[in-house]
């Protein structure tokens, strides 16, 4: 949860007076804030941390960081779906209930 | 050297690996602050590629092993409350507090929601008018301005239901404490790298004179920390001791000033407990009295909490490097992430879980048989 994965902004939207983005984690794509990197742009490049833009990145170290972090597994932690693995993790079934998110 | 082919560039491995083994000529600890960086050493096996003489001693840089029992507790009563959409983020489902955890509250009925940014938690607030909306802040300076945002728009837009149960944590003070522990061995630091890609580096300066002990902002890659590694030996060995910023590319000296203006408006500076450690003289943040009305600790009354450690758990001594989660006498047997005795072991950032899911062949035979690995 600590580790920020870089992203590549795909549209920018003002939305309820908030700076609002389109992000591709190499392949998932989030909703995030860009209220602290207001002068962030189409196409670049940033580390994201729980849906906020914090830091600018090139392109290669972008790139490189998001491929580190599919071989650790990290991806998966950041977006798979936390309710299985902690399923998995307690040997039990996950309990039903309808994704609120 | 049998990992090394499996780097991004293993010429560029090999050339800082030479590097440092004809630097060093007597034994340094170096401390890697980050539990993200922990868990790339050990995956890659660089602690085994460096010189003996460089050992590395896994930091306290995991939020989720850090956060208090009390605090766990804490949230897995509010969480069991009726009327309340409890939201978390997915890490923190499967800590252990007093006997149980998140994921067990939600199996018998609570409602406990994962989200991946808190500004979610904050939608289903104004989804759910007549519920208490709960999100449960936690993590270091990365994780810190989000939340501080989160609730400054809770603020603005003026959605009374949605609180947020505070528990963060701060880097610098923690170096302090394990620097003025009589039993500390830690000579160099690797700082977390996306902590200062917020923070910057001028808490920094003051600590690395303080205890003369160079500190070196460090990324997550294998080479970032390879670089790290060698940049804080050369200091160590010319007898230097300086900050010194070696993941330029994403750390600006000043961090992120907006992140860090939101910081200072939204939050206040505390004393913290850290889970296994104890309490850390002005190592925390909690809201500020502006923002009481959305603080859920002032919200719900969750006092007199009685929390029990499992005695056999040692992770404070892993969080402080005094030693190593294989040392542990319950590691991989009673402890397991299965069953986790402590955070450290259920976290995707714990020294714990990164020995047990990369190290399982360094166990003693009888363990290694009990310890499959879930992932
Ligand atoms: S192996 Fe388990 S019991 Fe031992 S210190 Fe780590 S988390 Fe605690």
């Amino acid at each position: 949860m600590c580790l920020a994965v870089p992203g590549r902004v795909l549209d920018i939207e003002d939305r309820d007076g908030t700076r609002m983005a389109t992000v591709d984690f190499g392949g998932v794509v989030k909703e995030v804030c860009l209220e602290y990197l207001p002068d962030l742009e189409v196409g670049e490049y940033a580390i994201v941390h729980v849906g906020f833009a914090l830091q600018r990145l090139d392109e290669e170290s972008a790139r490189q960081t998001l491929e580190l972090f599919a071989e650790l597994g990290m991806l998966q932690e950041e977006f798979g779906d936390a309710w299985e693995m902690a399923a998995q993790e307690a040997g039990t079934v996950p309990v039903e209930e309808v994704r609120n998110q | 050297m049998k990992y090394i082919d499996e780097f991004q560039d293993p010429e560029l491995a090999r050339r800082l690996l030479d590097d440092i083994h004809a630097t060093v000529t007597r034994p340094w600890a170096l401390m890697e602050v980050c539990g993200g960086q922990t868990h790339s050493i050990i995956r890659h096996g660089l602690d085994q590629l460096l010189p003996d003489k460089v050992e590395l001693i896994h930091g306290p840089g995991c939020p989720v092993c850090v956060t208090p029992l009390e605090v766990i507790d804490k949230a897995l009563e509010i969480a069991s409350r009726p009327g309340v959409i409890f939201c978390s983020f997915g890490d923190m489902l499967r800590v252990p507090g007093t006997g149980r955890d998140l994921f067990q509250v939600r199996g018998e009925g609570g409602d406990v929601r994962v989200v991946y940014s808190p500004l979610d938690a904050l939608r289903i607030a104004q989804q759910n008018p007549d519920r208490e909306v709960v999100f449960f802040g936690i993590g270091f300076e990365t994780t810190a301005p989000p939340n501080a945002m989160t609730v400054h728009q809770a603020r603005k837009l003026g959605i009374p239901n949605f609180s947020m149960l505070v528990s963060h944590v701060r880097v610098p003070p923690a170096i302090e404490a394990i620097m003025s522990s009589p039993s500390c061995r830690v000579q160099g630091f690797l700082a977390a790298g996306h902590v200062c890609s917020v923070m910057g580096v001028e808490e920094y300066p003051e600590l690395a004179e303080r205890f003369r002990v160079p500190i070196v902002v460090t990324g997550f890659e294998p080479l970032d920390i390879l670089e790290g590694v060698r940049r804080a030996v050369r200091q160590l060995e010319r007898g230097e001791h300086t900050v010194d910023n070696a993941y330029a590319r994403a750390v600006r000296p000043e961090g992120n000033p907006a992140a860090r203006a939101m910081l200072e408006d939204v939050f206040e500076v505390t004393d913290r407990a850290w889970r296994g450690i104890g309490v850390i003289p002005d190592s925390g943040w909690r809201l500020s009295p502006k923002y009481r009305d959305h603080d859920a600790e002032h919200r719900f009354s969750v006092g007199g909490i009685r929390t029990e450690e499992p005695a056999q758990c040692r992770s404070g001594e892993v969080l402080q490097g005094l030693l190593k989660p294989h040392e542990c006498e319950a590691f991989g047997t009673l402890c397991t992430p299965r069953t986790p005795l402590g955070a450290t072991m259920v976290s995707s950032e714990g020294a714990c879980a990164a020995y047990y899911l990369y190290r399982r062949l360094d166990l003693p035979a009888g363990k290694a048989r009990e310890a499959s690995p879930v992932v």
